[in-house]
């Protein structure tokens, strides 16, 4: 039971994360149909922003509002620099240019900061805390209850505002969307933004767990992909769901079987929605009437 | 009102507009009438924006406006009713005519809601319904009067009698006359010649990317070629 109680735990953590990431997928996807593979890498940068501005002095709270900014000014830059100007191209075309952009990213991080791991003090102490046998870290309450709040506050933003409306309309309908004079071009651009903003988040939510290094944003943007896919690719609620269950599916697997297994589950999991269930756990034909 | 000069535009490198001018007064309701695959479509989403052209003008109000953004034309005063409605499917009706109202998101639109609910009160008792759930009729008014919420001057109206039932088409051609008489100027594209043209005031014919004969809509009934290819006479 403590096991368990453990591993489910460590696996609803990880999945808040994949469950970010995904999101931020879901909402370039949406916006513009370009899967970002660059989306790990707002993770790293929310993480080795907030490090390193710490280390040159800022307080944390500061450095981690900094951090999410600097994402948010990269993800922009990404849209206006290599997504717009590459305007008309296919979707493979688009999908390369982020994986480029994504080892950009990668590589400035090494230059610009360094190759070592760093991590950042735990929010609310080390201690773990007991519950029914197993130990539980509290940043790891941090973590998910942190997944809770921009889950609701992208929620109530796309339902509650004209502004996340228009993001709908765009993604739906884009020439419809021109035609009643919403500028597209500032919407997925406004996509790329709060999709930076939310993987940095998750970044700075999540180092103090597991550490972070200018390297992680690949394997995260993998899982992510695959989080996004396993729910249904653009389908938000999807997104969360299909993050949770990976990282349930990993940690399960990393403790009954062994951890050897564990970044082998979220290909496992790629291949069997591919085969068997293409359209995500969500997903469903689109009825419309005409 | 809007004066569009030799305009050409394409896909690729098929051109579907041969340099096509036309002319649109204020307070009329200019018709464009022809067949499938003669340019009509392209045209209008050329003058709303969303069509590259290659050349030649489009002066609206006397400025010009063929190089500024599809969204700034709207704020300008150009709206579109899209050929296949296009609605926002996901979103419910009163989310929709919001969104029409997005150039003016600024000001306060109230009174085009009321508007709108006024003479389209079915719009009003589905205010909460996605917009795809919509029959087809419901659904064409949602998207002329969500045009109508962005306050246009100029409408353009992309065959909105496509797949409708002749009942329903009345009933679309009885609104467009009425705004009209609410001082809107209208540029209407129809394949339904014979309806388009009994409530224009002048019309166009298109073939092929080109604009073969004008007039008033009376001349245009009038005429032998006019009555043989789009009458059926």
């Amino acid at each position: 039971m403590a096991e368990f109680v453990q591993f489910l735990f460590s696996g609803l953590t990880v999945g808040a994360v994949y469950a970010l990431v995904a999101l931020g997928f879901t909402l370039i996807y949406n916006a513009s149909d370009v899967i970002n593979f660059a989306q790990g890498e707002f993770v790293m940068l929310g993480g080795m922003t907030t490090v390193f501005l710490g280390l040159a002095g800022i307080p944390l709270p500061l450095a981690a509002l900094l951090a999410v900014i600097f994402a948010m000014a990269v993800g922009l830059a990404l849209h206006r620099f290599a997504i717009e100007t590459a305007r008309g191209a296919n979707a493979v075309s688009l999908i390369m240019i982020t994986i480029g952009a994504s080892i950009f990213l990668r590589g400035a991080a090494q230059v610009f900061f360094d190759k070592q791991f760093h991590t950042l003090p735990a929010f609310f102490g080390s201690e773990p805390i007991r519950f029914v046998g197993a130990a539980i870290l509290p940043q790891s309450l941090v973590v998910l209850a942190g997944a809770v709040v921009i889950v609701v506050l992208l929620w109530t933003f796309i339902d509650r505002t004209l502004l996340g409306k228009a993001v709908i309309a765009t993604a739906v309908n884009r020439l419809a969307a021109r035609l009643v004079g919403i500028d597209t071009r500032r919407i997925v651009g406004f996509s790329f933004a709060i999709s930076a903003a939310i993987g940095a988040v998750a970044g700075i939510l999540i180092t103090p767990i597991t550490l972070t290094n200018y390297d992680v944003g690949t394997l995260l943007a993998l899982k992510g992909f695959a989080a996004a896919m396993l729910g249904g690719m653009g389908i938000a609620a999807g997104a969360v769901i299909g993050g949770l269950v990976l990282g349930l599916l990993e940690a399960f697997a990393a403790g009954y079987l062994s951890s050897q297994y564990k970044d082998a589950v979220a290909f496992l999991v790629i291949l069997t929605v591919l085969f068997v269930m293409p359209q995500g756990l969500l997903g469903r034909a689109k009825v419309e009437r005409v | 009102m809007l004066s569009v000069k030799d305009l050409r535009s394409g896909y690729g490198r098929i051109e579907a507009l041969h340099g096509v001018s036309i002319e649109v007064e204020a307070s009329e309701i200019v018709t464009l009438v022809g067949g499938n695959g003669a340019g009509k479509t392209t045209l209008l989403r050329a003058i709303s924006g969303v069509q590259p052209i290659t050349a030649g003008e489009i002066r609206f109000e006397d400025a010009r406006i063929e190089r500024s953004a599809a969204h700034s034309r709207v704020a300008r005063g150009i709206a579109q009713v899209p050929e296949g409605r296009q609605l926002f499917a996901p979103l419910t009706v009163e989310d929709n005519l919001a969104l029409g109202a997005w150039s003016r998101r600024n000001t306060d639109v109230a009174a085009e809601l009321s508007y709108v609910y006024e003479h389209f009160p079915m719009l009003s008792e589905m205010r909460r319904t996605p917009a795809g759930m919509l029959s087809g009729g419901q659904q064409q008014m949602l998207a002329i009067a969500r045009a109508l919420m962005a306050k246009p001057r100029l409408l353009l109206l992309d065959e909105p009698s496509m797949g409708l039932a002749p009942i329903l088409v009345d009933q679309i051609l009885l609104v467009v006359r009425e705004l009209k008489r609410r001082g809107l100027t209208i540029l209407l594209v129809e394949q339904n010649a014979r309806a388009a043209l009994a409530i224009a005031d002048r019309g166009y014919v298109i073939e092929t990317g080109q604009i073969t004969a004008t007039g008033t809509a009376q001349e245009l009934l009038s005429d032998s070629r006019v009555q043989a290819a789009y009458l059926g006479v």
